[in-house]
């Protein structure tokens, strides 16, 4: 075991893969000769060349379809967008041929690329750089998507990502790269679509993704100081959904706070809320209740931002809601 | 406005009643609280009281007849105001006019609702899910629970503690008893419908028998000490007035010796087992046609005189089919007191969702080994029946050995 920062988890898995396979190659924005806007493909051009290791011009749409041609050619690319923001730009790739290549082939091609890089808010970074897409790629079918919370899980997931035959687009943080965490040294998996019970409880149930982990954890913890029992879920796969975990906790809990970075409307939690109130109606003493970004474009304005985004009392006050506390 | 006047859920368990009297008659004036009728629960009879002023204007069931709670029983209103039909829920093709430009058909005749007629259900309860789905698991009446939710919504903790009743579907009413003793009458049998408190018996019975595996523990206790300190306290008492029972003495060691087994002191509650920190002792009483378990609350924390005095009244109200709701439920373990009906011994069935009860058979002088000899001495038989989902055998062998302790040797309450 190895205490590792989450940006150097996502390079040791980069490396494993592309020394196990030469199929997989890594394209982007300053991957290669700047080693990465975040650092994450530190020393890959010098290990790899620049064969596997391509710099590109500011076109995203343009990479991410060399991507996708590449991946029908039967290589494995690796896509970095600097941020999930600039991707925007590459969607019709990733949804009109990245995701439909295998339906629309009749299953004849597959399309195993990964499309990476650092979503949602980081700080004062203003309404056009801080948003969370996740919700506009899981809605895809064909899409798979992960957002891991922590650096095993960065490892874990990235991998399954490279090694699967399907489109995985995979959720970074840039708050996150800095995060150190245990990391096990040997070939670590995480399977995609499996969550993670990062804290257990027994009085309600926070189900959290990527950076707001941290978020529920800190809630848990001062919950815990008011001796309520909050279980911590972290859903690391948002399509597919661990809806067994999820309806597992809900069941000893009776009760939830999802909570995400992105907006409410028809957000990640929605879907989460859809599924309990569908199979675990019986199980609930409370509705489920949500902790959002606030339904506007992201302020700039340090302060704003802050009163914006998902926080540790927000999900306390929504947690002592439906324990029926306040 | 008039106001409907419904059968009221009157016990935990009621589904229907039967109206005994009418206390209140059509052009009564009546106000709110006022005692409208007598109506024989499944337990007890009870009064049907009015939830608004002004004049009695129409009674819809009479006399005898039993109504699923939720019906309209009667009308309040202004004098001489005309209420529309029955109000009683009926089949909606009955009488449906044909051509519904017409005039509202007048009202009814006065009639008794059949046991067709679908129970209206008069309140709607706001309860979570979960809330609903102990409540049908436990078979508590969420009409009968207090909700602390938003807006009055029953939730989860509103309902772990609420009374316990099985219910089912409603059956013909209640007519007379069977005599007591064999008459050739030339006919070979009589159907006896049975009354509201037979049909609860029989339920509660038999669901806990079938599904509560039951096993028994048998000891035979002396009670030469507990009759000697008996007599001894009945003698200073003559004078202060109130005489203690074996019951009394027997109903305090039980509480006493729960006291040291919490493990037998529980209930089953199917994904659970709530152990109780009080002790609440249930007290089958014989009554009339059925049976009723009063309950006398901590127990063991009253003096065998305040035992003996509540004993006494609310043998007495069970006999007059005048218990209160909450003097019959949430008791946490039960006695069956049969002794004076000369049993040696007797297995009881466990009332549910209780773990155990101990069967009190008769003390009676018996010849035991006294060393080398053998004196006559007076002996009793108690046989404790156990939920082994609950109480494992030795459990139940530890409680029964400190209650026998305590009645073998009645100082060692004060332990």
């Amino acid at each position: 075991m190895a205490t590792l920062t989450y940006r150097d988890a996502l390079n040791q898995a980069l490396r494993e893969e592309m020394q196990r396979d030469p199929n997989v190659f890594l394209m982007g924005e300053e991957v290669g000769v700047y080693q990465g806007a975040y650092k994450v493909s530190r020393g890959l051009l010098e290990e790899f060349g620049p064969q596997r290791v391509v710099d590109t011009p500011i076109a995203e749409l343009g990479f991410a379809g060399i991507g996708v041609g590449a991946a029908m050619g039967g290589l494995r690319p690796v896509i970095e967008f600097m941020t999930w923001n600039f991707a925007v730009l590459a969607l019709d790739q990733i949804v009109n041929s990245a995701a439909k290549m295998l339906y629309m082939s009749g299953g004849q091609i597959p399309m195993p690329i990964v499309f990476r890089g650092p979503n949602g808010a980081a700080l004062q970074l203003s309404s056009q750089h801080s948003q969370a897409w996740e919700s506009w790629l899981s809605h895809i079918p064909g899409l798979k998507v992960v957002a891991p919370a922590t650096p095993a899980d960065a490892k874990g997931l990235l991998k399954s990502a490279i090694r699967d035959n399907n489109p995985v687009i995979v959720l970074e943080g840039e708050m996150l790269y800095n995060l150190k965490g245990d990391v096990p040294d040997s070939e670590h998996i995480v399977p995609i679509g499996r969550a993670d019970i990062k804290r257990e409880g027994s009085d309600v149930t926070l189900v959290c993704h990527s950076k707001t982990l941290s978020v529920a954890v800190k809630a848990a913890e001062q919950l815990a100081e008011q001796n309520v029992s909050a279980e911590v879920l972290d859903l690391r796969s948002l399509r597919p959904l661990d809806e067994a975990a999820i309806l597992e906790s809900v069941t000893k809990t009776n009760r939830a706070v999802v909570v995400e970075e992105g907006w409410p409307h028809s957000g990640i939690g929605a879907q989460i809320v859809d599924l309990i109130q569908r199979d675990a109606f019986d199980e609930l003493d409370a509705p489920v209740l949500r902790v959002t970004q606030a339904d506007v474009p992201m302020p700039y304005n340090k302060v704003l931002e802050r009163a914006a985004k998902a926080s540790p009392e927000k999900v306390v006050a929504a947690a002592r809601r439906v324990l029926y506390l306040e | 406005m008039a106001t409907k006047v419904h059968m009221e859920a009157l016990s935990p368990t009621m589904e229907e009643g039967r109206l005994v009297k009418w206390t209140k008659h059509e052009g009564d004036a009546v106000k709110s609280g006022d005692t409208l009728a007598e109506v024989e629960t499944d337990k007890a009879i009870m009064e049907l009281v009015a939830r608004a002023d002004g004049q009695l204007i129409k009674v819809v069931v009479p006399e005898g007849s039993t109504v699923p709670v939720g019906n309209v029983v009667a009308w309040i209103g202004k004098p001489g105001e005309k209420v529309d039909g029955d109000g009683a829920v009926a089949p909606a093709a009955k009488s449906a006019p044909a051509t519904p430009a017409k005039a509202p058909p007048a009202p009814q005749p006065t009639t008794a609702p059949t046991a067709s007629i679908a129970p209206a259900d008069a309140t709607r309860v706001k309860a979570s899910p979960l809330a609903k789905r102990i409540a049908r698991e436990a078979g508590v009446d969420l009409k009968l629970v207090q909700g602390s939710g938003p807006g009055g919504r029953v939730i989860k903790r509103d309902v772990e503690g609420a009374p316990v009743a099985k219910t089912t579907a409603a059956a013909p009413a209640a007519v007379p008893r069977a005599t007591p003793d064999v008459r050739r009458t030339g006919v070979p049998y009589e159907d006896v419908p049975l009354t509201q408190i037979r049909k609860t018996i029989a339920k509660r019975l038999a669901a806990s028998i079938g599904p509560v595996p039951h096993f028994f523990l048998t000891t035979e206790i002396d009670m030469e000490r507990a009759a000697e300190a008996r007599e001894a306290l009945n003698k200073q008492l003559d004078e202060e007035g109130g005489k203690i029972s074996f019951n009394d003495i027997i109903i305090k060691a039980v509480a006493l010796a729960l006291v040291r087994h919490r493990a037998c002191n529980a209930w089953f509650q199917e994904d659970h087992i709530r152990y109780w920190n009080e002790v609440h002792i249930g007290m089958a009483v014989a009554i009339e046609d059925g049976l009723i378990t009063p309950v006398i609350r901590n127990a063991d924390m009253k003096s065998l005189r305040e035992i003996g005095a509540e004993a006494r009244d609310l043998a007495g109200k069970a006999r007059s089919r005048r218990l209160k709701p909450e003097e019959y439920t949430g008791s946490t373990f039960s006695v069956s007191n049969l002794g004076m009906f000369d049993i040696d011994q007797f297995t009881a069935v466990i009332n549910p969702p209780e773990a155990g009860i101990v069967a009190i058979g008769t003390i009676m002088p018996k010849a035991v080994p006294d060393g080398d000899r053998v004196s006559v001495r007076k002996r009793l038989r108690v046989t404790m029946s156990c939920d082994h989902r609950v109480i494992d055998g030795a459990t139940g062998a530890a409680f029964l050995k400190t209650l026998k302790q305590m009645l073998e040797n009645p100082l060692a309450m004060l332990l």
